[in-house]
């Protein structure tokens, strides 16, 4: 049986670290969305095409692509393991897994807020003498605000239901990287249904709230201007 | 702004908590090892640990999957210490690339393959050659190229003469778990699994078991990884696993236990 200990610790993880890829990624994600939803530049179908694909491609693969950047045998994990930072079967992999997997629903659905956003009232704020950082967070955030909050809300569910990219890049060890989706896996592979399914009603009752508050703040946006 | 208060409260609340469990995570780091074992080896292992928790001061935490997975983590740079197999290759894999700690190889374990239905099946199977009947549509496997489990089937299969009309109706699953549990559903008329893996279901029933002279020779080899950093508690560890009370442990989930 799986003690009530073992699953709030592997359910204070899973958000734990959901909620730290969540926030790691959202500065990169809002800039990267403003850049796609307000600027041209070269080879810009391109740079979107590669933050969209973890989106479509199999999570396995991303993992590998993964393990392969940031084991020990890369010149990259080679440099942080001589300063004592290592990623593999770490919730530093986790982390990683989670912000790489979700962060195209993050910059998909904030780049359609920022197209959103009514250029005509950056351009009246430009003529009041306002900088562009200046009107970039007194102007476009706050008529944004709801897509980027619905955004960080569906990331955040992607990262809690990641699988494939974790398993291989952070390992699957109950106590230390085990997220929801590893243990509700390991239960099954045991044939252990009744655990699994404990889990998997965390799972199901955590997605719902989430997507369902998403859907909210976007349904629930009435455009003023 | 009332909900921009409320976001940041959440946002630190965060980080607060996340600086806790990363806290927590290094404070665990003192004398623990880690052992990357094949998923087929889960129940015994936590069986085992337990005997070895209460008489030792070292920690030992399993990273449990596919084996083929397992040793392309290793392959990587994965900081395990002890890898646990399901099948040769693998381990002669890393040995090849020099890997593994000179001397600690050891051959520990094998298992049966077995031919398994669903509990409720009324279908007459009862040797592989039954598998080419009609009313057998699908059959599950673990991935016949990579994963031991289906590599095993195909081979035995294929010294029956078999795979060339069985392969048609194969369905290629993800690993043994994965192969039990399309059985136990019912979406497959049968499948290969080792013998252990089907004594835990009692929704499948074993119709065949492959002679252990006939079917292909399963081990499971177990050895220190050369970059392991506490070879002693590994060591310690590996002795453990193959003392008399291990062995037991192994026998009781089914296993057979080679000298």
């Amino acid at each position: 049986m799986i003690s009530s200990f073992e699953t709030w610790q592997i359910t204070f993880f899973s958000i734990a670290v959901g909620l730290a890829s969540t926030l790691l990624i959202l500065p990169f994600g809002i800039a990267l969305a403003w850049l796609f939803a307000r600027k041209e530049w070269p080879l810009k179908s391109v740079v979107e095409t590669v933050v969209l694909l973890p989106l479509v491609m199999p999570p396995v693969s991303t993992g590998l692509i993964l393990l392969k950047i940031f084991g020990r045998r890369s010149p990259l994990g080679q440099w942080l393991y001589e300063r004592g930072i290592e990623i593999v079967f770490n919730w530093k992999g986790v982390l990683i897994a989670m912000s790489v997997m979700s962060f195209p629903l993050l910059v998909r659905s904030v780049r359609t807020s920022f197209a959103e956003v009514n250029v005509r009232l950056e351009q009246i704020a430009a003529t009041l003498g306002a900088s562009p950082l200046k009107i970039f967070f007194v102007i476009t955030i706050p008529l944004a605000y709801k897509g980027i909050v619905a955004g960080a809300l569906l990331a955040f569910s992607r990262a809690l239901g990641e699988f494939g990219a974790t398993i291989l890049l952070a390992g699957n060890i109950p106590g230390k990287t085990q997220t929801l989706s590893l243990a509700i896996y390991n239960f099954v592979q045991l044939g252990k249904d009744p655990e699994a399914y404990t889990l998997l009603g965390i799972t199901v009752a955590l997605a719902f709230l989430f997507v369902w508050s998403s859907e909210w703040l976007l349904r629930s946006e009435k455009r003023l201007y | 702004m009332f909900r921009g208060k409320r976001i940041r409260k959440l946002c630190s609340t965060a980080v607060v908590v996340l600086l806790l469990v990363g806290w927590a995570q290094t404070s665990a780091w003192a004398d623990e090892i880690l052992v990357s074992a094949a998923a087929s080896l889960t129940d015994v292992l936590n069986d085992i640990s337990k005997g070895y928790q209460s008489k030792s001061k070292n920690t030992v935490r399993f990273n449990y999957g596919p084996s083929s997975g397992l040793a392309r983590q290793i392959e990587e740079g994965a900081p395990a210490d002890i890898f646990f197999s399901a099948d040769l290759p693998q381990m002669d894999a890393l040995d090849k690339k020099g890997l593994l700690e000179a001397g600690t190889r050891k051959n520990l374990l094998s298992n049966q393959l077995v031919i398994i239905v669903p509990a409720d099946s009324k279908l007459p199977i009862t040797s592989p050659k039954d598998l080419l009947k009609a009313d057998v549509k699908r059959i599950a496997l673990a991935e016949p190229s990579s994963v031991p489990v289906g590599v095993y089937s195909s081979k035995y299969l294929t010294d029956e003469g078999l795979w060339d009309q069985v392969k048609p109706k194969v369905v290629p699953v993800q690993d043994v778990r994965a192969t039990l549990a399309s059985v136990e559903s019912g979406n497959v008329e049968a499948g290969f699994v080792y013998k252990t893996d089907a004594a835990v279901s009692k929704k499948v029933k074993i119709v065949y078991e492959v002679p252990i002279d006939k079917g292909p020779r399963i081990t499971y080899p177990v050895a220190i990884m050369k970059e392991s950093k506490q070879k002693d508690a590994a060591r310690d560890f590996m002795n453990y696993v193959s003392s008399p009370v291990a062995k037991e442990s192994f026998k009781k989930f089914g296993f057979v236990v080679l000298d």
